[in-house]
C-alpha cells in the first residue's frame, strides 16, 4: 500500500513540476510584445551603441581637415598584430630644420583585434576609436586604409 | 451543386450525382479517386507549411523572439521560400548507402500519413473511408511508419543513423501500446469503432466531460504517447540533436528530407485531429445539455470550424511541450510508458468498464 | 574444459561488437570544435577518448613575440567567456614581477567584473546545458539576461567579449558614469530571473531524472585529474582560489565557497546555479564601495620584467587558471605557459562517462562548461 502511495505522489510531484516549468513558458508566450531581439539592419536609427564601443580605429579631422598625428610611431610599436604601418616623411620648416610628419597612416582593419592599445598609447590623442561596427567589403583590399586624410597637415601646436 | 458549409453531404451528393450522369461507373469512381487524392496532397502540402510556420511563430513566442519576419508580412511566405529551397537542393546520396531502401524509406513514411489522414472526419461528410473499424485502422496503419523510420536509418550506412532509428523502434513499438489502450478506454464508452459513430455519440457531449475522469486520463496518457509517436521533443530521442546531430534523417538532403519534415508534421496532425475525434468530440460543437440558447449559438459555427479550431488547440499543446521540456534518455522513455503509463492505462480501462457498466457518465 | 571453451564460444556467438563514434569536431554538443572518439555498445558508453588541436591557435609561442600589455589581448581569445579574469591574471601577474602595487580602486573593479564575468559565463553554461538536454527555450533565456552583462561590459569596456580591460598596471579605461546604476539594475533584474531559471530547468522531473545520479566524480579523482573550478567543486574538492588564494579584492568580502560531496551532474549543476547567487552577493557587496582613486598606475612605456619565473593564478568560471611567465629580462617574455582548467577538467570525462549513455556523455559534458579555444589555446 506504502509503495502504490508513493507511486502515485511520485508522479503527481512530477507532473507538478512539469507545469511549474509550463508556467514559465506560458508567461512569455502570452506577452509577445515584450521579446527580446530587434529587427537589426530596420532598426538602425534607433541602435544604440556605446561611445567606448571599439568598432575601428579611426583619426579625428577638424574642419581645416588636420589631425593631430606627428607620425612618432608608437602606435606602430604597440599594436599587437602589425595592423598600422607609420610611413612618414621629412618636412622642411621656415627657419631651415627638418622635421619628421606623417605621411602615410596605413590601417589595416582585416588584422585588428580592436584591443585599444595604440588608442592608449598615442602621446597626442591622434587616433581614436570609432563606433563603426559594420566593416563587411566585396574586396579584401578594401580594408586597408589610409587615415590621415588626403591633403591633411598637423594641427598646430601639436608636439610629440 | 448545392453548397452548406454545415453539411458536406449535400455537396458530395451532387458531385457524385454529377459525375454518374456524364460518365460509366468506373471512370466515375476514377474521377472522383483523382479528386479526392488532390485534395489530400493540397491540403496536406497547405496545412503542413502551415503548421511549420505555425511552430516556427509558436516556438517564437515561447522564447521571446519574434520568429520569421523577412519573407512576406511577418515571415508568412518564408515556408514557402524554405519549400523551394529544399526542392531545389541536391540529393546526396551516401556512397555505401542501401540505394534501394534509403530511396524508399521517405515514402513509406509519407504514405503512411496520408492513410491515417483518410478517415479522419473534417466535417459532416467531408471523410473519405468510414470503416467500422476506423479506430484499429488508425493504430495499425499508424504503427507501419516505424518501418520507414528504421529503414531509413539502417540504410543511411551512418551509426548515428542507426541508433536514431534504432531508438525510435524501440520507443513507437512501445507507445504503440498506451496509444491503442487509451483509444480502446474511449471505445468503451462510444460503444463502436466507426469513426462517424464516435462523432455522433458526442452529439450532446464530447466524451471528454461524458467519460469525466477515466477518459481525462487517457486524454492526456494519448497526448503524451501521441507524442512519442511522432518523435518530437520531449520523446524526439530519434532525432536528438545535441546526440545524433540528426538521428535517422542525418543522411537525407533535399526533397527527401523534406519528407520526413512534412511527415513530422502531419503526424502532428494526425494525432491532433484522433485527440480531437475521440475526446473533443470531432467537428460537432461544444454543447451544454440544458442551456438551449448556449447550444444554438454554438451551432452557429460550422464542423470544419469546430475541427480545426479543436486541432489547432491540441498542436498548441503538444507544441507548449515541445519547447518547455528537456529529452528524456532512452531507458527513461521506456520507463514511463512501462512503468507508468501502462498501469495508468489499464486501469484506467478497469476504472471506465465500471463507470460504463454502472452508468456513472454523465 | 571443453564445457567451459563452449560456453566461452556461444558468448563469443551473442556478443555484439563494439563501435567507434566520432563525435564532433562538428557536432551540436561538442561546442565548439572539439572531437571525442567513443566507444559505444549499444547506447552504452565504453571508452570516450578526446582529440584535440583542431583550434590550436599557438597563443603561447605567439606570446613570445610580443610585449607584456600586448599578451593580454590574447588571453581574451582563449576562454572568451572568462576573458576579464584571464586579463586579470596576466596584469597581476606581470605587476607581482614587477612589484607594482595597483590602487584599491582597481582592484574592487576588476573583482565586480571578474563577478559579472563569472555571472555571464555561467548564463550561458545554463542555457546551453538546457539545450544540450533538449529544452531549447533556456537557450533564449540565458542569452536574454546575459545580453544586459555584454551591454555592461560594451559601455565600460567597449567590448562585448574580447573586453581587453585588465592590462598590466590597472584599467583599459575608469568605469562609466553609468556603471553602478546598471549593474545594481541588473543584479535587481537578474534575482527575480535566476528563480525562474530552477523552475523551467532545476525542479523540472525530466531534467532531475536525467542529471541525479549520472556521472559520479569523487574528491580524490577531481584532485588525481587536475578538476578544479565548479566541477572539481561539486565533488568537494575545496579548490576556489578565490577563498584560498584571494586576489584582488576577494578579501575584502564575504562569500560562500560552494561545495557539494555528491559529484554527480546534477551537484555539477547546484554549484554552478548557487555561485550565480554567491557571485551577485560579491557584487553587491563592491559596487556601492568602489574607493576614489587613479584607474590605473603610471607604468613605462616599455614594459621589462626581472629575470625570473612568475606564476599567477585566478579563479575563472571553469576553474584554475595560471599564467606562468618565465623571463630574460628583455620586453617579451622567454617562454609563457597558460593552465587552462578546461583542459585539465576535459580529459577526466573518460573516467566519469565510462558506462554511461550517450545522452549521459552529453550531459556530462554539458556540466563540464567546456570552451574548445581554452582547451588548445
Amino acid at each position: 500500500m506504502k509503495s502504490i502511495i508513493s507511486y502515485i505522489t511520485e508522479i503527481l510531484k512530477g507532473i507538478w513540476t512539469l507545469l511549474t516549468g509550463m508556467k514559465v513558458t506560458a508567461k512569455y508566450f502570452f506577452t509577445p510584445w515584450k521579446h527580446v531581439t530587434q529587427q537589426y539592419p530596420e532598426n538602425r536609427k534607433t541602435l544604440k551603441i556605446a561611445e567606448r564601443f571599439r568598432g575601428e580605429v579611426i583619426m579625428p579631422h577638424n574642419e581645416n581637415n588636420e589631425h593631430k598625428c606627428t607620425g612618432c610611431g608608437i602606435c606602430e610599436i604597440n599594436c599587437p598584430n602589425g595592423s598600422i604601418e607609420i610611413i612618414t616623411k621629412s618636412l622642411i620648416l621656415e627657419d631651415g630644420k627638418k622635421k619628421r610628419a606623417i605621411d602615410q597612416h596605413i590601417y589595416h582593419l582585416g588584422m585588428c583585434t580592436f584591443c585599444n592599445l595604440c588608442v592608449k598609447a598615442c602621446p597626442t590623442g591622434a587616433i581614436v576609436m570609432g563606433q563603426n561596427f559594420e566593416h563587411a567589403v566585396w574586396d579584401r583590399s578594401t580594408l586597408t586604409k589610409v587615415l590621415n586624410q588626403p591633403g591633411s597637415k598637423i594641427m598646430e601646436g601639436v608636439k610629440d | 451543386m448545392a453548397f452548406n458549409i454545415y453539411d458536406f453531404t449535400t455537396l458530395t451528393k451532387s458531385i457524385h450525382e454529377g459525375l454518374s450522369s456524364q460518365f460509366s461507373p468506373t471512370a466515375t469512381l476514377a474521377i472522383e479517386w483523382t479528386i479526392v487524392g488532390l485534395a489530400y496532397l493540397l491540403f496536406v502540402a497547405l496545412f503542413g507549411l502551415f503548421l511549420v510556420y505555425a511552430e516556427r511563430k509558436v516556438c517564437a513566442a515561447f522564447q521571446q523572439r519574434m520568429g520569421p519576419m523577412r519573407v512576406g508580412p511577418w515571415g508568412l511566405l518564408q515556408t514557402i521560400a524554405d519549400f523551394i529551397k529544399l526542392l531545389m537542393k541536391e540529393l546526396i546520396m551516401p556512397k555505401n548507402a542501401d540505394k534501394f531502401l534509403y530511396n524508399l524509406a521517405p515514402f513509406i513514411v509519407i504514405i503512411v500519413s496520408f492513410l491515417v489522414i483518410s478517415v479522419i472526419p473534417f466535417a459532416p461528410g467531408l471523410a473519405t473511408f468510414d470503416f467500422d473499424i476506423g479506430i484499429f485502422f488508425v493504430t495499425a496503419v499508424s504503427s507501419v511508419g516505424v518501418i520507414g523510420i528504421l529503414l531509413a536509418g539502417w540504410s543511411s550506412n551512418n551509426k548515428y543513423s542507426l541508433i536514431g532509428a534504432m531508438r525510435s523502434g524501440a520507443q513507437i513499438v512501445s507507445y504503440e501500446l498506451s496509444v491503442g489502450l487509451s483509444l480502446i478506454t474511449m471505445i468503451i464508452l462510444a460503444g463502436t469503432m466507426q469513426i462517424s459513430g464516435i462523432v455522433e455519440g458526442q452529439r450532446d457531449m464530447w466524451f471528454i466531460f461524458k467519460g469525466h475522469v477515466p477518459a481525462i486520463i487517457a486524454f492526456f496518457v494519448f497526448i503524451i504517447a501521441g507524442t512519442a509517436e511522432t518523435n518530437r521533443g520531449p520523446f524526439d530521442l530519434a532525432e536528438a540533436e545535441s546526440e545524433l546531430t540528426a538521428g535517422f534523417h542525418t543522411e537525407y538532403s533535399g526533397i527527401k528530407f523534406a519528407f520526413f519534415f512534412l511527415a513530422e508534421y502531419i503526424n502532428l496532425f494526425i494525432v491532433a485531429a484522433m485527440a480531437t475525434t475521440v475526446f473533443l468530440g470531432g467537428w460537432m460543437p461544444l454543447h451544454f445539455g440544458e442551456f438551449e440558447s448556449f447550444n444554438q449559438i454554438m451551432d452557429l459555427m460550422p464542423g470544419l470550424f469546430w475541427f480545426f479550431f479543436k486541432v489547432l488547440g491540441v498542436i498548441f499543446l503538444m507544441m507548449w511541450f515541445k519547447w518547455t521540456f528537456p529529452r528524456l534518455r532512452v531507458d527513461q522513455i521506456l520507463n514511463l510508458e512501462w512503468k507508468y503509463l501502462l498501469p495508468i492505462n489499464l486501469f484506467n480501462i478497469l476504472l471506465m468498464a465500471a463507470v460504463v457498466l454502472f452508468g456513472l457518465h454523465f | 574444459m571443453d564445457e567451459l571453451r563452449e560456453v566461452m564460444i556461444t558468448t563469443d556467438e551473442i556478443k555484439t561488437d563494439e563501435y567507434l563514434i566520432n563525435m564532433g569536431p562538428q557536432h551540436p554538443s561538442t561546442h565548439g570544435v572539439l572531437r571525442l572518439l567513443v566507444q559505444l555498445e549499444g547506447e552504452i558508453v565504453h571508452n570516450v577518448q578526446p582529440h584535440i588541436g583542431y583550434i590550436h591557435s599557438g597563443i603561447e609561442k605567439m606570446a613570445e613575440s610580443l610585449s607584456y600589455p600586448q599578451i593580454g589581448h590574447l588571453t581574451d581569445r582563449m576562454d572568451y567567456l572568462s576573458a576579464h579574469q584571464n586579463n586579470e591574471a596576466v596584469a597581476l601577474c606581470v605587476e607581482n614581477a614587477l612589484q607594482v602595487e595597483v590602487p584599491d580602486r582597481v582592484k574592487y573593479i576588476r573583482t565586480i567584473m571578474s563577478e559579472l564575468s563569472r555571472l555571464a559565463s555561467h548564463q550561458l553554461w545554463w542555457c546551453v546545458m538546457g539545450m544540450d538536454m533538449g529544452a531549447l527555450t533556456t537557450f533564449f533565456y540565458g542569452l536574454r539576461d546575459r545580453e544586459d552583462i555584454l551591454d555592461i561590459f560594451e559601455e565600460t569596456c567597449g567590448a562585448r567579449l574580447t573586453v581587453n580591460y585588465s592590462i598590466p598596471g590597472g584599467l583599459m579605461f575608469d568605469i562609466h558614469p553609468n556603471f553602478q546604476r546598471d549593474v545594481k539594475a541588473f543584479i535587481k533584474k537578474f534575482k527575480t530571473k535566476l528563480p525562474e531559471y530552477d523552475r523551467l530547468l532545476s525542479g523540472n522531473v525530466i531534467f532531475t531524472e536525467r542529471t541525479k545520479g549520472v556521472g559520479f566524480l569523487s574528491k580524490e579523482d577531481a584532485i588525481a585529474y587536475g578538476v578544479t573550478g565548479p566541477t572539481g567543486r561539486a565533488s568537494g574538492f575545496a579548490c576556489d582560489l578565490r577563498k584560498h588564494r584571494p586576489y584582488s579584492a576577494y578579501d575584502k568580502v564575504n562569500f560562500k565557497e560552494i561545495l557539494s560531496d555528491v559529484g554527480d551532474t546534477y551537484a555539477r549543476y547546484q554549484v554552478r546555479m548557487a555561485e550565480m547567487w554567491e557571485s551577485m552577493s560579491i557584487i553587491e557587496q563592491l559596487i556601492d564601495n568602489i574607493p576614489e582613486g587613479d584607474y590605473a598606475v603610471k607604468m613605462k612605456g616599455v614594459v621589462k620584467l626581472p629575470e625570473g619565473e612568475f606564476y599567477q593564478r585566478v579563479e575563472t568560471a571553469r576553474g584554475e587558471f595560471g599564467v606562468f611567465i618565465v623571463s630574460d629580462g628583455k620586453k617579451n617574455p622567454y617562454r609563457v605557459k597558460f593552465r587552462s582548467p578546461g583542459f585539465s577538467n576535459l580529459f577526466a570525462i573518460n573516467h566519469i562517462a565510462k558506462g554511461w549513455k550517450i545522452a549521459d556523455l552529453v550531459a556530462i559534458m554539458s556540466t563540464f562548461d567546456l570552451v574548445i579555444p581554452d582547451i588548445d589555446r
